[in-house]
């Protein structure tokens, strides 16, 4: 019995194939925090002054806040005073086509297997990619077919110059400065991020997609990303992350906040991939993240879909505020951690309108040292007539030395409310490797089909292309992995 | 087919086999009875490869082979079934899609080509209907929520599917009610060829009267202590296992 565990365990060692540095010149700020840190920021990206103001009133909201303590974490506190907050690759301002991109970068996102030329795109599938490097952005394509479509699609510092009343409108109204600890510091200094607009009645004709890459030493990452889908939209946005390999822990501290009007629908994946620290648990990125959507409007639709594979720490919990009459929020979630990983994650769906539905389908597995924890709130307020809910939380253990924890937390405040909640816990067993290998299968074909088995409810709802890398990453190649 | 000789083996220690030997050839079905806790179970486990039983001493040839030296997987590629006692639930995996995998890799392992998912589906439909089973099954999660009696008939359209030289039945019969004890060795029966062996462990004699061994065994205390015909089946549930052990004592 120890032999197969050590087996399975070796089985879901894969390689982190992500891990590389790209050798380039930076425009890096010196390591620290200050009220001039977030006047250079604001400056290096010529922004208007309600910007900064914002920055700043944030930044004095987080010096009277403390680090969240509630999680299932543990890890040495963080000196942020010993990161930097901005680091760019040099290069050439204000970018008309790729041709002007630093070859360096270009290479890095098709070693990572995003590329950035629209007609090697043309031939696989249509995805628009905003690719963030560090601190900036440094291409989005199909720009110009979104907007014939009428489809904002750019840097969020672009967007702060080129619709600044729509940022100025949005910008923290999901997501308030002072949400939290690590919410008011990216607000404080965040220096990059998405932006999408959608009109009204609009379909995207595309996937949408980020793809944030940390590569700076000593850097943290604190992008922010904001979505707006007016009336009657639709739009299906992808989020990929990965960072080279270092001893050091990095911080990445994300927002993103998703607006969602009257019978609008956002669809938000995330495969996260960010490097999850050694086999003994050094280094590796601490992933403390915030994000929310606003159901606004009557029938509007947020769904979050997360495969979260990567990160020494992982704090994220995905959440919908379901303001909307008929709105519907869902979270579908994949978490792994192995070796040492730790991750908290989960969602809040809030009911604040009549008819509003939620599902949550969680799905944990933790092998190796691994820790993983579910935390979900189900809120229903009391104006929330019949409002209906159905959690599902389901952990798989991979070897016994890891961890699986649920905290599911319900509050009722509407007696008309139907709250379902879930929960199951299983060992992939010896039993069902030694099934698998007796019909012919090797031992990493069974350990990766019978995990894709327990993720099948949460891999459905991803992308297609997404759905294989997902699986990809998970072990469905597991290739070299078995000694 | 396979050949058995003075095969000893443990579970955390403690011995459960103490010398078998067996020789099973081309075409023959070969049944061992013996009472709970004899080892049965354990031959079956230790001929399928799984680690969970340690083999300490004695050989298994299988077509050639050395049996003991191949992994599980290896074994079932060519051409070695385990029908399980307990089969086993794989949650969110559909019957098809794991068989569709197990018998590419099957497949790939003899270097034939792989069956594409038509090719695939029209063989699974014909092997179903050979144990009654509906097509719905194919398309549930592997065994998940499965009575008893599917599950036992999960496992042999499985061994339909894989057409293995030689299978293992490991009490494929227990907790089977008559009508599905009658399809179940239906099944087994029509795989019945000359270059094909079935090894039937079983507690009862009654699956015999369904599939007609040619060679019958008695295992007690980990060694076969009495080898005969079919009739020493019905002598063995007149008798009960008592009167084997005692007489092999005395001898």
């Amino acid at each position: 019995m120890q032999g197969t565990e050590k087996d399975l365990t070796a089985l879901v060692q894969r390689e982190y194939k992500e891990g590389f540095t790209t050798d380039i010149e930076a425009d890096t700020l010196p390591p620290g925090l200050d009220e001039e840190v977030i006047r250079t920021i604001s400056g290096k990206k010529a922004e208007p002054d309600f910007l900064l103001e914002w920055r700043l009133m944030a930044y004095r909201r987080w010096l009277e806040m403390k680090e969240p303590d509630w999680a299932q974490l543990h890890y040495p506190k963080i000196d942020l005073q010993d990161i930097s907050y901005y680091s760019a690759p040099k290069q050439k301002k204000l970018l008309d086509s790729l041709d002007e991109v630093d070859p360096k970068l270009l290479e890095t996102y098709e070693k990572l297997g995003i590329p950035l030329e629209e007609q090697k795109m043309l031939a696989g599938v249509r995805v628009a990619v905003d690719a963030v490097f560090d601190s900036v952005s440094v291409a989005t394509t199909f720009k110009k077919t979104l907007s014939e479509a009428g489809v904002i699609f750019c840097p969020l510092s672009e967007a702060v110059k080129d619709c600044p009343e729509l940022v100025h409108k949005y910008l923290g109204s999901v997501v308030p400065a002072g949400d939290n600890y690590f919410a008011a510091l990216n607000s404080a200094v965040f220096s990059e991020g998405s932006f999408v607009y959608i009109p009204p009645g609009v379909r995207c004709p595309m996937e949408l997609s980020t793809y944030f890459r940390i590569n700076a030493m000593n850097t943290g990452q604190f992008e922010r990303t904001l979505i707006i889908a007016d009336e009657d939209s639709h739009v299906s946005y992808l989020e990929g992350c990965t960072a080279p390999m270092r001893d050091e822990n990095q911080l990445h501290a994300a927002v993103v906040e998703l607006v969602a009007l009257k019978g609008a629908e956002i669809k938000y994946s995330t495969v996260q991939n960010w490097y999850p620290g050694d086999e003994n648990g050094r280094g590796g990125i601490y992933n403390f993240v915030t994000k929310r959507g606003a159901c606004k409007g009557k029938r509007a639709k947020i769904s979050w879909t997360q495969v979260e594979t990567g990160s020494a720490i992982t704090w994220k919990y995905p959440s919908v505020v379901l303001e909307g009459d008929d709105s519907i929020g869902e979270f579908y979630s994949v978490a792994l951690t192995n070796n040492y990983q730790q991750a908290d994650t989960g969602t809040k769906m809030v009911h604040i309108g009549k008819n509003a539905r939620s599902t949550i389908i969680s799905k944990g597995i933790s092998a190796g040292h691994g820790q993983n924890s579910y935390r979900g709130l189900v809120k229903v307020l009391k104006g929330a007539e019949k409002a209906r809910n159905y959690s599902q939380c389901d952990s798989l253990l991979m070897g016994s030395t890891c961890g699986a924890h649920t905290f599911p937390y319900v509050e009722v405040r509407n007696p008309t409310a139907v709250v379902e909640h879930e929960a199951t816990t299983s060992r992939i067993g010896e039993d069902q490797l030694f099934y698998c290998r007796q019909r012919g299968l090797s031992e990493e074909e069974a350990v990766s089909m019978i995990v894709n088995g327990f993720c099948k409810e949460v891999f459905k709802e991803l992308p297609m292309e997404f759905a294989v890398e997902a699986q990809k990453l998970l072990g469905i190649s597991l290739e070299g992995s078995v000694g | 087919m396979l050949s058995v000789r003075n095969l000893h083996a443990a579970v955390e220690g403690k011995a459960i086999l103490n010398g078998i030997n067996l020789e099973i050839g081309p075409g023959q079905v070969h049944a061992i009875m013996g009472p709970n806790g004899s080892g049965k179970s354990t031959l079956a486990n230790v001929l399928a490869g799984r680690d969970h039983f340690e083999v300490t001493a004695g050989e298994v040839e299988f077509r050639g082979w050395d049996l003991l030296e191949m992994e599980p997987e290896i074994r079932a590629r060519e051409g070695l079934f385990l029908a399980f006692q307990y089969p086993v639930e794989i949650p969110g995996v559909s019957n098809l899609h794991m068989l569709k995998a197990a018998v590419n890799a099957v497949r790939r392992h003899r270097g034939e080509e792989e069956l594409n998912a038509m090719e695939f589906l029209k063989l699974i439909k014909q092997k179903a209907a050979l144990v009654e089973m509906r097509q719905e099954f194919l398309y549930r999660s592997v065994n998940e929520g499965f009575s008893g009696g599917e599950k036992k008939r999960n496992e042999i359209l499985q061994m339909a599917m894989f057409e293995p030289r030689l299978s293992v039945l490991d009490e494929t019969d227990s907790g089977l009610d008559i009508d599905a004890l009658k399809i179940v060795a239906q099944g087994v029966n029509s795989l019945r060829s000359s270059d094909r062996s079935i090894l039937l462990v079983t507690h009862y004699q009654r699956l015999l009267d369904y599939i007609v061994p040619d060679f019958v065994h008695v295992l007690a205390h980990g060694k076969i202590i009495r080898s005969g015909d079919k009739d020493l089946a019905l002598e063995l549930e007149r008798k009960g296992y008592s009167w084997v052990e005692d007489h092999a004592g005395a001898a």
